[in-house]
């Protein structure tokens, strides 16, 4: 990899400093960026480890929320008793996500910021405006089959490979992040960008900006997530579901829904949520809030299958939900 | 160059190197410590398999340089039951993936005897679903995997 | 039938250790990290290479800046075509060349401006330290001019022509009265297109080559899987003598097949070392593997049979297209088992070949039968859907008694008690032939079978034994660990023949300096080096007793009388310890060889060849599981039900026996090389997103097999590294069409094409 000048700054305004210089970039558990860099798509001038920052626990809100460190690492999160009892969705995100290696390695705020899998993304010969701003895209007529449906543009079709932020998308998270002005809260769902005109830019993050937590607030409903992938274990999502789901008298009372695997970003489904929120919990409806989300997907041959594998897994999701009440 | 020192299989090793140099090429190039295998230098085979302070990591998306002071513990480390169950439940063929293999098994039993949960958990017990969801990080060309759950089970006492 | 091998006059003693479940020789050394593989040789200079690879598909590098590269600090030098040392070209291929049949491409390394495949090394650089050598290979940047190519093998096949008759060894094609009539008057037929795309080997070592050159020697260590021919090669393009080069392989981390020729990552290794003066070591990248080792061939297949109401078959046409190289390769025998599997009176079988600008392909395990069965094997499967009857009855109903093409008697054929014994096993009869009706909760679940085929070979071997005045035993022969287990087999058999135990037997071996070995491919190590050690071990006996000292109870005996247990030979009425026989001789030890003569050997084969169809066989049986919702397809159960002759080790076959049936279920469900038809690039060049099954993806996977020993191979012994992945993927098929009703017959059966 290109060589690069390395700081472990112990406090937080150095961290941020450091990173505000051009060509700065930080580095939490290393399972994406090294990778990046060694295949020179990440060329750092300075790479500012942010591992020997404070923000390694999961702390209590008032009112049942969780704050969550950026530094903590993936297995921890997953782990946590708290997490499991009150966002299972999240719990089973994490686990579905890598391995028990890099779940070892890899925090919560490198999480946020994992970069897609498509492979023109990932090969330098290949033409990728995410990659090289303005070179094409040669995955419109490539390889497409792991690319997204939804929020595409004709610049990038790339997903964004998380299971993490699916979860945390449907769970209303809010990331806390501290730059040169201080402090700001964002919405997960606003975290993101779609690709538009500008597929390198990923996220409303300025220069400098670093992930210190991610806050969720208290849901009651039972959530679950599913993954649907080439292998029974170790890849990433063809298309994932984040769903949490309150029936009451066989009314939709609540839901939350987010999708993996189909867009530039986590996809939280408002558009299904909309029409399933006081309609009966039953198949034929969760089939058609999942189509009417669908509805808009911008189709490529390869992915086309897509839309009816997304929304058979929103129904399954919910199917499951809806039996078995909250799960475990 | 940084100069750091880990802990590698009990010696107090120092070493100089750049930013640059992940933990696994550390330690088979610089340390010549080769039990760790490089078998995609990218993190989706699990060859480079390592316990840092007793936890699996995938030594090549490490940089040496995040784990100064820390224990490092490669195969050449290991002196668990879990060896000689390799052998005789034949837990691999080429031996290849097989370091990483016994060490991510070592990290994995010390995770699921700490509680962790997997993406199949359902019941307590480490049964094969179980040990085979939790070792899905580790690779196996020769197609061992008959084996090499047979050998967990067998040391977990199933 | 010729009784070669089982020899009523030898004097072997009782079976103890072939057939037994014997732990690993190198066990320990693989579980403790001991096992040193070719990337893992230190050199006081040691330096490190990397490779530039092309990225375009053909054409011609109009310049190659390497300034950038050379000023970074620790770059040793960078070589590309305008400054490396010339190698001699790639000798032509020839059957008598064995150095030609290690070539992997035509294309001479470094010489020439031209580029012929996406991925082509176009330079090497030299550097310090391995991250140095990488790096500065990122900053190399070759200019091209570019010429058309054609890459795209779904386009290009219909370009195909019929295959060259080309490499005796390996089967083409085969007409047998007239296919296309019978199929046409059957009253009952399938008529089916098949794909399967390109595999890679995927071996977890990459690829890796340490370099050291002494004047006009050179030191090798090398992750091959076939020491001799390697050697050859290298000793052709380099200009020394075959003598002059040593080549250590004792451990190598895989093969199947991708580490059996002489790829170019080993060319230039040796080429950076001689250019540079240093000791070289050169690890690709698991992308670099992909971009200069080639795969399996991908295929269009068709699949058309006839036959009678009764399930008779009457016709089978099987025709394929296959691709190889502008620059090399060779045409994959994909009907190969289509010769042998079933009595059917009119049969035609053609090969034909297109020519590609990519990487050359190679042999991949059970080159042929691997993707051949499972389109022969799925259209079998159809057409007992067609009849309505059960799949294994039609089977059974079409087992030959002869080779159906060409009449020959098989030494050994026991399809049916293989069917018999699992289907019982398995459980078949609770099978429900209705299609979709099978449930396990929300799962539907499938049953397939298929049949497994791969035609054994052998080739001559030399070894010496050597028998110490300690009763030790060392077998010396270059042959190839790659996960078989071969040092294990040899040494079972070795003590089985000279009656010690096993602890006292040594087998030496990947090194050439040692008696020249043969491969690691085509399943032929085992038998081959199996022959040579019992004719070995006869001659050692017989030269044990001419020692016999006067008073020993074995004087004046004759060999046949004898038996060879306890460490010594022993008669009814007494008998000696080899310690006790050699010193009293005065002797430290006693050396004989077995030599087999290439000339003998081809004689041999060719006699044999015009008698006998010589296979391994079984019957693969495999449940699945298919969620509805989402077509995700799990394989739930498998049982493989081999007859493979004489087993040696019952451990070590049943785990590479379990391994193909692995592959094999990659190639039916995740994994595919994905080639960019604009390009020619591999756009999956990783193990994240080449997926071969991991521990999730496999059951437990049941192993049986018949154990009759096949007379007319040594011990009765077949090589079995390559029947089961032979019908693994077609089993998964089946079971998968059992599950859903859907016939899936393009590879691999990924979930999309079952929503």
């Amino acid at each position: 990899m290109r060589p690069f000048a390395y700081v472990k700054p112990v406090d937080v305004e150095t961290a941020v400093l450091a990173a505000a210089k051009p060509g700065a970039k930080f580095l939490g558990g290393g399972t994406n960026l090294v990778d990046l860099m060694r295949e020179g798509i990440e060329r750092p001038d300075t790479v500012v480890d942010v591992t020997g920052l404070p923000f390694d626990t999961v702390d209590e809100l008032p009112g049942g929320g969780l704050r969550i460190g950026a530094m903590v690492r993936n297995s921890a999160l997953a782990a946590d008793p708290r997490v499991r009892a009150r966002y299972p969705v999240l719990s089973q995100a994490l686990l579905c996500g890598a391995s028990g290696q890099l779940r070892n390695m890899a925090t919560v705020g490198g999480n946020l910021l994992q970069r897609t899998r498509c492979p023109y993304f990932y090969d330098t010969a290949a033409a990728c405006n995410k990659r090289e701003p303005g070179s094409g895209c040669d995955a419109l007529d490539g390889f497409n089959r792991g690319c997204a449906i939804l929020g595409v543009s004709e610049s990038c079709i790339a997903t964004h490979p998380s299971d993490m932020c699916v979860a945390l998308a449907a769970l209303d998270a809010v990331v806390e992040v501290r730059g040169a002005d201080g402090t700001r809260r964002i919405p997960l769902t606003d975290f993101h960008r779609l690709p538009g005109d500008t597929p390198e830019i990923e996220t409303t993050l300025a220069p400098g900006d670093l992930v210190t937590a991610v806050e969720l607030p208290p849901v009651a409903a039972g959530s679950r997530y599913r993954k649907v992938r080439d292998r029974a274990s170790y890849a990433f999502a063809l298309v994932s579901v984040a769903a949490a789901l309150r029936v009451s008298d066989g009314i939709v009372t609540e839901v939350r829904l987010a999708l993996g695997g189909v867009a530039p970003k986590p996809w939280r489904a408002r558009e299904a949520e909309r029409l399933l929120v006081g309609g009966p919990a039953d198949e034929a409806s969760f089939r058609r809030a999942a189509e009417a989300e669908l509805a808009a997907a911008t189709l490529r041959p390869d992915n086309a299958f897509k839309v009816a594998l997304a929304a058979s897994t929103v129904v399954a999701t919910l199917r499951m939900l809806s039996t078995e009440g909250a799960s475990r | 160059m940084t100069e750091m020192r880990m802990k590698v299989n009990g010696s107090v090793e120092s070493l100089d190197v750049e930013p640059w140099v992940s933990l696994l090429d550390a330690l088979r190039d610089r340390l010549g410590v080769t039990g760790p295998k490089k078998g995609c230098d990218q993190g989706a085979c699990g060859a480079c398999t390592v316990l840092v302070d007793g936890m699996r990591i995938n030594a090549c998306l490490a940089l040496a340089v995040q784990y100064d002071g820390r224990e490092i513990t490669t195969i050449e480390g290991v002196a668990h039951p879990l060896q000689e169950a390799f052998v005789r439940h034949d837990g691999f063929q080429c031996g290849y993936c097989t370091p990483g293999q016994i060490c991510s098994a070592i990290g994995m039993l010390a995770e699921y005897e700490a509680g962790m949960p997997s993406a199949v958990t359902e019941s307590p017990g480490l049964d094969e679903a179980e040990i085979r969801e939790r070792m899905s990080g580790n690779l196996c060309r020769c197609g061992a995997y008959n084996g090499i759950v047979d050998a967990i089970m067998d040391v977990t006492g199933r | 039938m010729s009784i070669d091998y089982v020899k009523p006059e030898q004097a072997t003693g009782t079976t103890r250790y072939v057939g037994q479940a014997v732990d690993r020789v190198d066990g320990t050394a693989k579980t403790s990290g001991q096992a040193r593989f070719a990337a893992e040789f230190p050199y006081p200079d040691l330096a490190h290479a990397a490779l530039v690879h092309a990225t375009i598909a053909r054409g011609r590098i109009t310049a190659i800046d390497t300034a950038a590269a050379r000023v970074v600090h620790g770059v040793v030098d960078v070589l590309t075509h305008e400054n490396a040392p010339a190698m001699k070209p790639a000798p032509k291929m020839s059957m008598l060349n064995l150095g030609s049949i290690a070539s992997s491409s035509s294309v001479n390394y470094l010489a020439t401006d031209e580029v012929h495949w996406n991925g082509q090394p176009v330079a090497v650089v030299v550097a310090e330290t391995v991250e140095t050598a990488r790096y500065a290979a990122s900053l190399v940047a070759p200019t091209y001019q570019e010429l058309p190519a054609a890459v795209d093998f779904a386009t290009e096949k219909h370009n195909a022509v019929p295959e060259k008759k080309g490499n005796p060894l390996l089967e083409g094609g085969a007409d047998k009265g007239d296919a296309t009539a019978a199929l046409a008057a059957a009253p009952v037929s399938v008529d089916l297109e098949f794909s399967t795309p390109q595999y890679n080997h995927n071996a977890i070592e990459p690829h890796a080559t340490t370099a050291v050159w002494d004047g006009d020697h050179l030191t090798l260590h090398d992750s091959t899987q076939n020491i001799g021919w390697v050697r050859k090669h290298l000793a052709q393009r380099f200009g020394v003598p075959e003598k002059s080069i040593r080549i250590l392989s004792p451990f190598v981390g895989g093969g199947f097949g991708g580490k059996g020729r002489a790829w170019p990552g080993t060319l230039l290794a040796v080429l950076a070392a001689r250019a540079t003066g240093r000791a070289v070591r050169l690890a690709l990248t698991r992308e670099g593997v992909y971009h200069t080792v080639g795969g399996r061939t991908p295929s269009t297949q068709r699949v058309a049979l006839g036959a009678d109401a009764q399930g008779r078959l009457t016709a089978i046409v099987h025709t394929s297209v296959s691709r190889i190289a502008r620059v090399g390769g060779l045409p994959e025998p994909v009907t190969t088992a289509t010769h042998h599997l079933y009595a059917v009176p009119n049969i035609h079988l053609s090969h034909e070949v297109v020519e590609l600008d990519l990487l050359t392909n190679t042999f991949m395990r059970a080159p042929g039968e691997a993707i051949g069965t499972f389109a022969l094997e799925s259209a079998i499967d159809e057409l007992a859907w067609e009849l309505g009857m059960d799949p294994i009855e039609l089977r059974l109903r079409n087992e030959p008694e002869r080779d159906p093409v060409s009449g020959k008697s098989f030494t050994q054929r026991m399809l049916r008690e293989a069917y018999a014994r699992g289907a019982e096993r398995f459980g078949w009869r609770d099978r429900d032939p209705r299609p979709g009706v099978m449930r396990d909760g929300r799962w539907l679940v499938g049953m397939g079978v298929a049949t497994a085929f791969r035609g054994s070979i052998h080739m001559p071997v030399h070894v010496t034994v050597r028998l110490g005045a300690d009763g030790k035993l060392v077998v010396r022969c270059a042959l190839h660990e790659i996960g078989m287990g071969t040092a294990t087999a040899q040494a079972q058999i070795a003590a089985d023949e000279m009656g010690v135990p096993l602890e006292s037997v040594r087998v030496e071996y990947g090194d050439s300096e040692l008696p020249r070995g043969v491969g690691a491919i085509g399943s032929a190590q085992t038998a081959s080096a199996a022959a040579s050690v019992l004719a070995a071990c006869a001659k050692l006996r017989k030269a044990v007793l001419a020692l016999a000292p006067p008073g020993s109870p074995l004087r004046g005996r004759r060999i046949e009388e004898l038996e060879a247990r306890d460490g010594g030979l022993h008669h009814r009425d007494g008998g000696q310890t080899y310690t006790e026989i050699l010193t009293a001789a005065g002797r430290d030890h006693l050396e004989v060889e077995h030599k087999p003569t290439m000339l003998g050997f081809l004689a041999r084969t060719v006699r044999d060849s015009r008698r006998w169809v010589k296979a391994t066989t079984g019957a693969q049986f495999c449940e699945v599981r298919v969620d509805p919702d989402t077509g995700e397809v799990r394989v739930s159960r498998w049982l493989g039900v081999f007859d493979l002759g004489t087993v040696i080790n019952a451990r070590t076959a049943a785990s590479q026996l379990r391994g193909g049936i692995v592959m094999g279920i990659g190639m039916a469900l995740s994994e595919q090389t994905l080639i960019d038809h604009r390009t020619g690039r591999i756009m999956n060049p990783s193990l994240a997103e080449y997926h071969v099954p991991v521990h999730a993806d496999i059951p437990h996977i049941d192993i049986d097999y018949l154990n009759e020993p096949d007379p007319t191979m040594p011990l009765g012994l077949h090589g079995i590294g390559e029947v089961s992945i032979t019908g693994a993927a077609a089993a998964v098929a089946n079971a998968v069409r059992h599950a859903t009703g859907k016939r899936v017959r393009d590879l691999p059966i990924t979930l999309d094409k079952l929503l």
